[in-house]
């Protein structure tokens, strides 16, 4: 149903630190292997080693130059699926293949329903949503249901592949409707913020802003420089000796 | 958005047989049109025909069409799904009345009940199309006031002038017709120049920085996630120069509007067969020109995805 629940008893969803991601790409490619083979599968690749490379990714990092009067700052962006509270995505659905989980909010799509008329592709702002050519359906994060619930895995490892494989620990998983989790503290500490609040998608994930620039210089401990003259002492009696 | 030729056609096409079925059910229905075989043949044909091959061409573009049937269930929510319901609900009275007036001959009583019901869904179908548009805020230009009555005039202005052009070619016309069909042109060509005057002075809130949760300053697109265009750039980064541009909203004005526009006026003053031949050129104009119309209301419409890639 296509319907929306009113209710979600968690919202589980990311957080992004936008201070702290480098840009490297290591969540797009653990993203991309779990889930070639994963709940979504095949994320199909066209043309792959070819001069017309596309394919369906659920994560995409992008890179930007943010100016302002305190100067300038690259700042790379991750984007993908937000789990949004109120998902165009899923009401505009003919067929009841997207649904939003009222357990959880995560926001999924059923293979065997979608019938690959892009519509909620066009309702989604945010483009978290890329159409499998191949497999004629659409396809989108599923924030890793097959991992975040297996008892398969290890318990350090039931997170999504993007988090477990962030190296700067940019990306945080856990239940944005609980105000007390560690994920909602990071939020209200950081002042994390939704992305295009205006178009009223209410998204789950929040992206933690860049923090302040800071008008000191860089506090990087660089040793002081050796004295080029060595001084007294044996070592300075060496160095007389030999320099003679 | 990319100008799917599927879609375009769909669109152009179904608007312009729901407005000629409206106005056959009710006219024929209340004994302005006679109940004459050919015409009904004809002109219910012509009706059907349009939608069916329009609905038939949207189903084209589905990535897994064998799965359309299920696009009926959930109605709820979905305009779309509102649009394939009423779609083919309004086939079963457009049918009866088609069978009326074809093989038994009348559009009075039963069948007009039917050409009625079948006015109502055919209003109600092309309601839907324009909401499925009109309901997407992610794309300002179809997200605006301009987009239902847009759906709804142009469909009553095809309809009347196809309507025109038929009764004419069998002799049946009427100079009041003629001034309904010409009175739409013009109210139709109104609303265009309304919309696009709308849509060129746009100003969204939505904007790199809200997309990027980035406050103040500017944001700017250093580099993009992947090399080549993918599915996000493709369907909806498609981008129209403004000289095609206005090319092309010249060419939709004389087309859809003034043409037809000027060829009725002239059919008013001739008589048959040159009024016919006129009204029939213009029933063609016009719907060439509609064809122009929505490859421009797909291609100049922006998505906000293209606000992450700099577009």
């Amino acid at each position: 149903m296509t319907c929306l629940p009113t209710h979600t008893d968690k919202k589980l969803g990311l957080v992004i630190d936008l201070d702290t991601c480098v840009g490297c790409q290591a969540c797009v490619t653990a993203c991309k292997e779990w889930n070639t083979g994963g709940h979504m599968a095949p994320l199909t690749d066209i043309d792959p080693y070819g001069g017309n490379v596309d394919g369906v990714w659920f994560n995409r990092v992008h890179s930007y130059e943010h100016m302002t009067e305190m100067g300038g700052r690259t700042v790379n962006f991750p984007r993908s699926c937000l789990h949004c509270e109120t998902p165009a995505c899923v009401t505009v659905c003919p067929t009841g293949a997207s649904y939003k989980r009222a357990s959880d909010g995560i926001v999924l799509v059923d293979e065997d329903k979608c019938i690959g008329c892009k519509l909620c592709s066009w309702a989604c702002p945010y483009g978290a949503r890329e159409f499998d050519t191949n497999v004629g359906v659409m396809k989108k994060c599923t924030l890793c249901v097959d991992r975040i619930y297996n008892d398969n895995l290890a318990e350090e490892d039931r997170v999504p592949a993007c988090v477990a494989a962030c190296p700067t620990s940019a990306r945080h998983f856990g239940d944005l409707g609980d105000p007390a989790s560690a994920i909602s503290q990071l939020v209200a500490e950081r002042g994390g913020v939704d992305l295009m609040p205006e178009m009223g998608y209410k998204p789950t994930n929040k992206y933690l802003p860049p923090r302040a620039h800071t008008t000191r210089a860089a506090s990087v401990p660089a040793p002081a420089l050796e004295a080029v003259q060595a001084e007294g002492g044996f070592l300075g009696w060496v160095d007389r000796m030999l320099s003679n | 958005m990319h100008p799917a030729f599927s879609v375009v056609f769909f669109t152009t096409a179904t608007g312009a047989g729901y407005g000629l079925l409206a106005l056959l059910g009710v006219l024929a229905g209340q004994g302005f049109i006679p109940p004459d075989f050919w015409l009904g043949l004809t002109g219910m044909g012509l009706a059907l025909g349009l939608i069916s091959t329009g609905l038939l061409s949207s189903a084209g573009h589905l990535g897994r069409p064998e799965r359309a049937w299920r696009a009926f269930s959930q109605w709820r929510s979905s305009w779309l799904s509102r649009e394939g319901v009423a779609s083919v609900a309004t086939f079963v009275p457009a049918g009866l009345f088609g069978i009326g007036w074809v093989v038994l001959g009348r559009t009075s009583g039963w069948a007009a009940v039917a050409g009625l019901l079948a006015a109502i869904g055919a209003v109600a179908t092309v309601c839907t199309t324009g909401m499925i548009y009109a309901s997407l805020k992610p794309i300002a230009q179809w997200h605006s006031r301009f987009t239902l009555p847009a759906y709804l005039v142009f469909s009553a202005m095809t309809g009347s002038v196809l309507l025109n052009a038929l009764l004419q070619g069998f002799a049946a016309g009427s100079n009041m017709l003629l001034a309904a069909a010409l009175l739409l042109t013009a109210l139709g060509w109104g609303l265009k120049l309304a919309t696009w005057r709308y849509n060129d002075r746009l100003e969204i809130p939505t904007n790199a920085n809200t997309a990027t949760g980035l406050s103040g300053g500017t944001v700017r697109s250093l580099e993009w996630p992947h090399t080549e265009e993918n599915y996000l750039l493709k369907e909806m980064g498609f981008r129209i120069a403004r000289k095609h541009s206005a090319k092309l909203r010249q060419i939709t004005q004389v087309l859809a509007f003034a043409l037809p526009a000027l060829l009725l006026v002239a059919a008013f003053a001739l008589p048959w067969p040159y009024a016919a031949a006129l009204s029939i050129l213009a029933a063609i104009a016009q719907l060439a020109g509609m064809l122009v119309e929505r490859w421009l209301f797909f291609a100049e419409a922006k998505h906000t995805v293209t606000l992450y890639y700099g577009r």
